[in-house]
């Protein structure tokens, strides 16, 4: 994808830019065969090319199934890993550059929280340490003490202080999200991407969870990106939303604009198959089925990448030029080249995309 | 929905089966069923705790729960499968009259696959990864329908490509890990349904898969029941799934059913505290956007036995002096049955008015 057409239109505080620019980012996995010298035969595209701008103190979801690239991405904003090409740039400063110590200094800013609160904490180590060891690792003195500080970070994300000495087998999922929640901003970050932070816990708690987020935000000025599956969730929390699909974003909207008018295929179909609770709407509601699976990053399909599933797609364009992420409305960018002819009804889905024992065609 | 291909999706009864009486009772029929887990020198744990419940044919009902409930040893009960040792079984369930609890294994094996049979929650697992899956779907056909190997993977190829699997003669052939997440399900699908069961059992189907591949077996199966007539029972823990699937639900909590309802008014106005908590408390793709969740504080892990009074009391809101002292019965208060002593108001009454009647 080109990196002048559709400008990124979060909207930011006049005077300061977006938090977080990400151009043209990214990130190829080599796959390599061979026993004794490795060669490359071919790479993994998690992330093939994103534009995205997230505003200060608001909150960017992004959505997509398992093997998008999502959670590849997160971790390229953060350089847990390395970006292939592109540049991410952090308050001005491009973190895909740093070296070093200057890294270092720069990722005190951006925290991350993850999905299993069970496999992302030591077993061994106590909370109070979990909590300190940013401090450590970062050279930063809390101001009265550290017991103060861990109890501060407790109460705010709501466990007691006697939490403090207790080790992450005796808290429930819930608790736990909520240590690495307080590990994330104990060095008060700008930054937090939250990688499904909700995901791994029981139904009645993730709404606590969700919460938490949003009080922190409030109260610390937080700026998020959160990652998930699940739409409704990433809905709740977000104010632009990105949907992403095989390494490319397919559409960003603010998150009633996309609600309200997905102009996407691939969003369309999404939003159509999300179960929602509550009988009449489940009734009523027609349902888009996609056949088949994602395809592999591997070996994306020509074209657009969503061509092979898509259920509006045309003769035409579709499998041989890429589409470019345009702006349609303020803020709503789609990378289809029918996206006005869909939302027109002009172009309908296929028959077939309605029935669940349609065969997909091989590839 | 359901045009096109519908027809070939024959997966009805099979015609003259013989030794069939006429029947009217329902499918299954679980009645009081308690399932403890014994261990020498641990306390018992009771993980399922009175359970009653009945299916008829064509029906969907629901189990819904968290993590713990009960809801997938109640399924494994009702199944057979749970392991003889260091387990006990109470109650009664019966398959068109026909008692299964204390049943020889020949006859649940009889039944199993041919009769009843449950599509589980991770198709990795529950599959077998050094066997391919002609062999895993021919051999429910061999054994129950007596099918020469030829038959069997003509019939096998023909159950994929009703379930939505591409190319079904050279998937055959495939292994478990060269398929996808969706198509393994579809697989394990195909093979609960080789011998047209009268009752499916699918415990989480689709938890482990994307929501757009979620869409498409949830479809499947609402198209095996219309068309077939097949009894689901359906075990999950995601409630949007349940309002467009389910006739009849069951909400269980620590073991016991705390509310039963048919789905409108269960989602249209919970009665109880737990069900309504957890509708409070999922995010609406649908709703208008920043309204807060309501959250259930807590964590299922805070219960405190049933004997002693209601396990959901110390989580819940509507909490009342009784509630920690004795157990609720379950009631039937309007179109459910609620577990409650101090049950949320019906709609169009205020809970000020409730009190009046009390």
């Amino acid at each position: 994808m080109s990196e002048t057409v559709g400008e990124p239109t979060a909207s930011a505080p006049a005077g300061a830019g977006p938090l977080l620019k990400v151009r043209g980012l990214k990130v190829h996995f080599p796959i390599v065969k061979g026993v004794f010298v490795d060669r490359v035969v071919g790479h993994v595209r998690a992330v093939d090319g994103v534009d995205l701008d997230v505003a200060r103190g608001s909150t960017y979801g992004l959505v997509g199934e398992s093997g998008c690239g999502k959670s590849t991405l997160g971790r390229a904003v953060l350089r847990l890993v390395e970006p292939t090409a592109g540049t991410v740039e952090f308050d001005g400063v491009d973190v895909a550059s740093l070296k070093g110590e200057a890294l270092r200094r720069e990722r005190r800013r951006m925290q991350m929280v993850f999905q299993d609160p069970m496999s992302s904490l030591d077993p061994r180590q106590s909370v109070e340490s979990v909590l300190l060891e940013p401090l450590a690792a970062h050279g930063v003195t809390p101001e009265g003490g550290k017991d103060a500080h861990v109890r501060r970070l407790l109460d705010v994300v709501g466990l007691p202080g006697s939490a403090a000495g207790r080790y992450p087998h005796e808290f429930s999922g819930g608790q736990r999200q909520r240590i690495g929640i307080a590990r994330a901003i104990a060095l008060n970050p700008d930054l937090v991407i939250a990688d499904e932070p909700v995901s791994a816990l029981d139904v009645s708690v993730q709404a606590q969870v969700v919460n938490l987020l949003e009080d922190l935000q409030e109260q610390l000025g937080l700026t998020y990106v959160v990652i998930a599956h699940d739409l409704a969730v990433v809905r709740h929390v977000s104010d632009t939303i990105g949907v992403m699909y095989l390494g490319m974003l397919v559409e960003e909207a603010p998150s009633d604009d996309l609600y309200a008018t997905p102009r996407h295929p691939y969003t369309i179909s999404l939003m159509s198959a999300i179960p929602i609770p509550d009988p009449d709407v489940e009734d009523r509601r027609e349902r888009i089925l996609l056949a088949g699976d994602l395809p592999s990053p591997a070996n994306p399909p020509s074209g657009c990448r969503f061509h092979t599933r898509c259920p509006f797609r045309q003769e035409t364009r579709c499998d041989d030029e890429v589409p470019a992420l345009r702006t349609l409305a303020p803020g709503h960018r789609v990378a289809c080249h029918w996206a006005e002819e869909v939302a027109d009804g002009r172009i309908t889905p296929a028959a077939s995309a309605f029935d669940a024992t349609a065969v997909p065609t091989e590839t | 929905m359901g045009t096109g291909t519908s027809e070939e999706l024959d997966l009805g009864q099979a015609p003259g089966r013989p030794g069939r009486t006429a029947y009217d009772g329902p499918l299954l029929a679980v009645d009081d069923l308690s399932v403890t887990f014994t261990r020498r020198g641990r306390r018992d744990v009771r993980a399922v705790d009175g359970v009653s419940f009945a299916i008829r044919p064509g029906e969907t009902v629901g189990l819904v729960g968290e993590s713990g409930s009960g809801k997938s040893v109640t399924a494994l009960a009702v199944m057979g499968l749970l392991p003889g040792r260091g387990v006990r079984v109470g109650g009664s369930v019966r398959l068109e009259g026909e008692e299964l609890l204390g049943a020889s294994d020949d006859r649940l094996r009889d039944l199993r696959g041919r009769e009843m049979a449950m599509v589980f929650q991770d198709p990795m697992t529950s599959l077998n990864p050094v066997v391919s899956i002609g062999v895993q779907v021919t051999e429910v056909l061999r054994r129950h329908r007596d099918m020469t190997r030829e038959q069997a993977s003509v019939e096998a190829a023909s159950l994929l490509r009703r379930v939505g699997i591409p190319d079904p003669v050279r998937r055959l052939k495939d292994y478990p890990h060269q398929l996808s997440g969706g198509m393994r399900q579809r697989a394990l699908i195909a093979s609960a349904l080789a011998c047209r069961p009268r009752l499916l059992i699918c415990d989480e189907p689709t938890t482990a898969l994307d929501v757009t591949i979620q869409a498409q077996i949830l479809d499947l199966l609402r198209q095996l029941v219309r068309e077939s007539g097949t009894a689901l029972l359906m075990i999950t823990h995601d409630l949007g799934v349940v309002a467009g699937l389910c006739d009849t639900v069951h909400v269980m909590y620590s073991g016991r059913v705390v509310e039963s309802a048919p789905r409108r008014p269960l989602f249209g106005s919970p009665r109880h505290p737990y069900t309504g908590g957890l509708l409070a408390s999922i995010p609406r793709l649908d709703a208008p956007r920043g309204a807060p969740l309501h959250p259930i504080q807590g964590s299922p892990n805070d219960t405190i036995p049933w004997e002693t009074g209601c396990a959901f009391a110390p989580r819940c809101d509507h909490r009342v002096d009784a509630c920690t002292t004795s157990a609720p019965a379950l009631e039937v208060r309007g179109h459910a049955s609620v577990r409650c002593w101090n049950p949320l108001p019906p709609p169009g009454r205020t809970a000020a008015a409730q009190e009046e009647d009390a």
